[in-house]
């Protein structure tokens, strides 16, 4: 026998955990449901909570927790409940004892506002073992509901905050920069350094993603929603430091043109997501019907072996995007990928615009374009990213 | 709260956590508070560990597990004694393993 410790503490995410092999599945997303108590002005899958129709179709507490079972057998071990509100469904503290009885952690992604004491407790007693995510969408009755449209989200939500720090529940807030909210930015990043377990400022959705079900009319009012790519990087680097930093770091290893192949995200290799109504995507925004796997037809474990890895090996045809995203170098600082194209274009390889003109103005902030350049038609870009590693940036005042 | 490793008791994985096999490796993960320090800690075994762990099934006295694993690894005199004494010891400590009681 040996003599090395026979018990190691490790962190969930550390690689040393698997000597071997890694597990096939890493992360079970899990849409509860697509309804939601608010009706955030911005959100990308939100139907009413009472939408009794859309209610009926959702999976039964008994058919998700087969997926969670066999998500476990096939290693898994973060299951991610969001939605829409997760806490909507009657029987979420059933599924949730479910998953961390199979011994995975659950990450929750929820508005706060249905917190009640007994949830808090009862994560106070089987912790999820990672922090909550609550989304914070202002500091003040009046931002907060101009951007929720509903009248007492603003107390319930800070209500149920309180209850999780009461029971000493870890959690962490984020924010979304919106029109009705953008005075309170400050305010916000202040509260949320308050709270015990944010050991950074709050990150924001700046960008506003599109109705990842694509519905023509709500994504207008987002794309009104949306800064200009100037006013968002502006929003985004204004913690000079800690951005250059972190951009430093991800372009290091993340910039360089991708070539004809679409998907370099691990989307679908070694995670998916569960929709409410039992089809399996790549990711939480990628709902094109040829990414959906339908489960009553197969199941997790072919899905993850069989299904996404086809998938994934899928090429770009737009001619557009084989002479410019194909080409560019920008990858690291872009969010052009196959879920974003089919949001705003039904198609998983055309180029979006708006994230083209937003990952110009990153680069050009950061000192690795000039004005009126393309980065597409930059030939010395390797130079560029070296001297931008090496240098102290030439920043835009 | 006594923590003396008893020969006669019989000893099992406690119902607060989740014992998984995952490619190969044995990983405890907490179920309630209390158990392990920090929320987003695992445990993984050595393979003394995983060996010892597979025996105690919460029907076997220890000194049965011992003479079991005695008699599968042939290891110098006293020295399953002291790995089965410090892994139950190092278990039992951390709420993971728990006294069982005869079914």
């Amino acid at each position: 026998m040996t003599k090395d410790s026979y018990i190691t503490r490790q962190n969930w995410d550390d690689a040393e955990v698997w000597k071997h092999s890694k597990p096939l599945l890493r992360l079970l997303d899990v849409e509860l449901t697509e309804r939601c108590n608010n009706n955030c002005i911005h959100c990308l899958i939100n139907i009413p909570a009472s939408d009794v129709e859309a209610e009926e179709m959702e999976l039964s507490c008994e058919e998700i927790k087969a997926v969670l079972k066999e998500a476990a057998s096939l290693g898994c071990l973060t299951i991610r409940f969001t939605g829409g509100e997760p806490l909507l469904r009657d029987d979420f503290e059933e599924l949730y004892l479910y998953a961390r009885r199979l011994g995975m952690r659950v990450l929750l992604f929820t508005n706060a506002t249905l917190i009640t004491p007994h949830i808090a407790e009862l994560f106070s007693h089987v912790p999820p073992m990672k922090e909550v995510e609550v989304t914070v969408y202002g500091m003040k009755r009046g931002s907060y509901e101009a951007v929720t449209r509903k009248s007492g989200s603003f107390e319930a939500a800070f209500r149920g905050m309180g209850l999780l720090l009461e029971n000493d529940v870890p959690f962490v807030v984020k924010g979304a920069l919106l029109p009705p909210n953008i005075g309170d930015m400050e305010e916000f990043e202040a509260w949320a350094s308050t709270i015990p377990w944010m050991d950074k400022p709050p990150t924001h959705s700046i960008f506003l993603d599109l109705r990842c079900r694509r519905d023509p009319e709500k994504n207008r009012l987002i794309k009104r929603l949306r800064p200009s790519p100037e006013e968002g990087v502006r929003a985004l680097t204004r913690r000079k430091e800690d951005y250059l930093r972190g951009t430093k770091e991800f372009c290091s290893k993340f910039m360089s043109p991708p070539g004809e192949g679409l998907f370099s995200c691990s989307a679908g290799l070694d995670s998916c997501c569960l929709d409410a109504y039992g089809y399996l995507q790549p990711c939480l925004l990628l709902k094109h019907p040829d990414a959906s796997y339908d489960l009553k037809s197969g199941s997790l474990g072919d899905a993850m072996r069989n299904f996404f890895p086809r998938y994934r090996m899928m090429k770009a045809s737009n001619s557009e995007y084989l002479a410019r995203c194909a080409r560019c170098f920008l990858k690291g600082l872009c969010e052009q990928c196959p879920a974003k194209s089919w949001t705003e274009h039904g198609t998983l390889d055309t180029p979006v615009e708006y994230l083209c003109e937003v990952a110009h103005v990153k680069a050009r902030y950061l000192g690795i374009l000039d004005d009126g350049e393309r980065a597409w038609e930059v030939e010395n870009w390797r130079e560029r990213i070296e001297k931008m590693l090496k240098d102290d940036p030439k920043l835009q005042e | 709260m006594n923590t003396e490793v008893k020969m006669d008791s019989i000893y099992a994985p406690s119902e607060d956590v989740v014992v998984r096999e995952i490619e190969g490796e044995v990983i405890i993960v907490p179920l309630v508070a209390g158990v392990g320090n920090m929320e987003d800690e695992i445990f993984t075994l050595n393979e003394t560990g995983r060996a010892i762990l597979a025996k105690l099934d919460g029907k076997s006295r220890l000194k049965d597990v011992l003479e079991s694993l005695s008699e599968e690894f042939e290891s110098p005199a006293g020295e399953i004694d002291r790995d089965v004494i410090g892994f139950v010891g190092e278990l039992f400590k951390r709420n993971i393993l728990v006294e069982a009681s005869e079914g």
